[in-house]
């Protein structure tokens, strides 16, 4: 492809001025803009540990048996609180079960909620969002003022309280309860984000060439500005991952039989300072799930600035 | 004139913002013939822009409202489309050339996913007929090595290469009009020559009417048949090309050709139009050029004047018309 660019070695192309001639591609890849970007993160360290964890959580929750040799639910009360060992590498809990293999289940139930918010914010947010920023006029006002009063009510409250309507559920309820409250946030970014696309001098230039606006939203307005969305969607699995063991803490997110780091918290807390590992293990494979997914973000956010976010590259 | 492709006759423009009511564009008044191409000459704020942007009816409104006259493409007065019809005439029946390419094109898009995108929207053919015409176009625009261009993103391009493929798609459905808006401002002095000829070649070729927009004297003497210059919104200048650029009639014109160097006048110093462009919310009354006009006298306040004949197709609007020199 590169090199159809160049003329061959025995013509002589006539340049149409000095500006030209040097603009033509020295031999240098075709590079795409988002082929830029994964340039930049095949650079950056902090994205092979993020892809490295994230990786190996979600080999975790598709095949945790990869990971085991122990059934999770056979619990034999007589080994309650063994301490580390071979037989048991994280001990066991105070039912007597593989705490390893508890741990391991965890990551399952933790990145079916992560997703599960993440995914149903940005459907909120490219529509709702994406509508409110482009039509403008009611339709912003509508789902602006709708947003603000989500918004105003913090998540772990608002979650709370309507899950204690609930008495705790399972991971696709704590997901949309944790969403109910959560949307405001992504909305507003695709909001703004189009509300700045819009004016681009290729929308402008489009609309002269008879594009309808719903086209123009679709097609040029939204893939510009979508890398803000993507950093963002990867804090939003982080941070719905903690909200959602913060509220499993709490006693009101999930329940037992379900795994999950939350529970397993609750029930360490009760057993603290002398069986402190009950409470470390979970804990440590929560940050770091929460911390890849964050690095992640960051990682995203640096190689497609400043092209992706509106700059001028 | 007979038959004129575009009519634009008193024609308002007015920005409602929070200060108060501006009007970009005053009653703006020209007839534009068959293969024509008509200079629109005037500073930054001069309405010049605005006007072109309110025939293609893509103002952003508000603030911009269309308060009164009519836009006639042919027979068909645009202001009365509805939106349908109206992003018929876009792109297929006049076409619109910006001033900066770069931001035009679509950096996400390839060249050619640009061109073909519109082609087959509008001409309703297949992908691989529409990259045979694409590549025709770049073809015809001048571009070196097209196929090699066709895969390029629009940062690989250069100001020059990139409007001239902004051109190639303005050309792409056939327009009757194009509404060059700066074309050449954001080049370099050299490519602006290229591109210049480039358009005044493909108006020749498809007798394609072309209103060029530009604050340039030399490039609109170069190119265009007729001059029409802006001031506050409102012609007050309208006439062939070297008619007005050899008989200025209008004060802001003679200043304006006074004020560009010349080569054999190597010591003296460049005359400059004093005071500053006009403040549109608090536009001065009468003519609005009279606080900065040698020639003013007291009735230049009192009321705008009249657009006159002053030689053969050549309109002036100025009491003082018969004093003016260059």
């Amino acid at each position: 492809m590169s090199d159809d660019l160049l003329p061959p070695p025995d013509t002589e192309v006539k340049p149409h001025s000095m500006t030209e001639a040097l603009a033509l591609p020295t031999g240098a890849k075709q590079l795409t803009l988002w082929g830029d970007v994964w340039r930049k993160l095949k650079r950056d360290k902090r994205f092979y540990v993020a892809a490295f964890l994230i990786a190996i959580f979600v080999l975790m929750a598709i095949a945790p048996f990869l990971f085991l040799t122990k059934d999770p639910n056979a619990c034999p009360i007589s080994d309650s609180t063994l301490p580390m060992s071979k037989q048991h590498w994280f001990g066991t809990d105070i039912l007597g079960c593989d705490y390893y293999s508890r741990v391991i289940y965890g990551a399952r139930t933790s990145l079916e909620v992560g997703l599960i918010v993440s995914s149903l914010s940005i459907v909120i947010a490219l529509s709702f969002g994406a509508a409110a920023g482009y039509f403008g006029g009611w339709v912003d006002t509508v789902i602006s003022r709708w947003a603000d009063i989500w918004f105003s009510i913090p998540t772990i409250l608002g979650a709370l309280l309507v899950l204690t309507l609930f008495n705790g559920g399972g991971p696709v309820l704590v997901s949309l309860v944790i969403v109910m409250f959560a949307w405001p946030d992504m909305t507003r970014l695709v909001r703004s984000t189009v509300i700045s696309g819009k004016s681009r001098g290729y929308v402008r230039a489009a609309r002269t060439m008879g594009s309808r606006g719903r086209r123009i939203l679709r097609r040029h307005v939204l893939p510009n500005g979508i890398a803000p969305v993507l950093v963002f969607a990867a804090y939003v699995v982080g941070s719905s991952v903690g909200a959602e063991a913060g509220l499993t803490f709490l006693g009101v997110g999930l329940r037992l039989p379900t795994i999950s780091w939350g529970l397993q918290l609750a029930v360490a807390d009760t057993r603290f300072p002398e069986d402190a590992y009950l409470m470390f293990w979970p804990s440590l494979f929560l940050c770091l799930l929460i911390g890849a997914f964050i690095l992640l973000g960051e990682s995203l956010r640096d190689a497609m600035d400043p092209k992706l976010f509106g700059g001028d590259g | 004139m007979a038959d004129p492709v575009l009519t634009v006759d008193d024609l308002h423009v007015e920005f409602h913002t929070d200060d108060g009511v501006v009007k970009a564009v005053d009653g703006v008044t020209y007839e534009l013939g068959k293969g024509e191409i008509l200079a629109v000459l005037g500073e930054s704020g001069s309405g010049k822009t605005v006007h072109a942007r309110a025939v293609l009816r893509i103002l952003d409104s508000p603030p911009a409202h269309i308060t009164g006259g009519r836009a006639m493409l042919g027979d068909v007065n645009l202001f009365e489309l509805d939106e349908a019809d109206m992003r018929e005439v876009r792109g297929a029946r006049i076409a619109m050339l910006f001033q900066d390419p770069h931001t035009a094109l679509d950096p996400v898009y390839t060249v050619g996913d640009q061109i073909v995108e519109l082609l087959r929207l509008r001409r309703g053919i297949s992908a691989k007929e529409a990259r045979g015409q694409a590549l025709e176009l770049l073809e015809r625009v001048g571009i070196p090595s097209p196929e090699g261009r066709l895969n390029a993103y629009p940062h690989q391009l250069s100001g020059g290469i990139a409007q001239r493929v902004m051109v190639a798609m303005a050309v792409a459905l056939d327009p009757v009009l194009l509404l060059a808006d700066e074309p050449t401002s954001s080049l370099d002095v050299t490519v602006q020559a290229q591109v210049l000829e480039l358009l005044g070649s493909l108006v020749s070729e498809t007798e394609m009417s072309m209103v060029l927009i530009t604050h340039n004297l030399a490039v609109a003497v170069g190119l265009a048949d007729r001059i029409a210059v802006m001031y506050a919104g409102q012609l007050v200048e309208l006439g062939p090309a070297k008619e007005v650029y050899a008989n200025p009639k209008h004060p802001y014109t003679a200043a304006l050709l006074r004020s560009i160097p010349d080569i054999d006048r190597r010591d003296e110093r460049l005359p400059a139009i004093t005071g500053s462009p006009p403040n549109l919310l608090h536009a001065p009354s009468g003519c609005p050029f009279h606080p900065r006009c040698g020639y003013a006298t007291e009735i230049c306040p009192t009321a705008m004047p009249p657009l006159e004949e002053v030689g053969p197709d050549h309109l002036t609007a100025c009491y003082h018309w018969d004093q003016v020199e260059r």
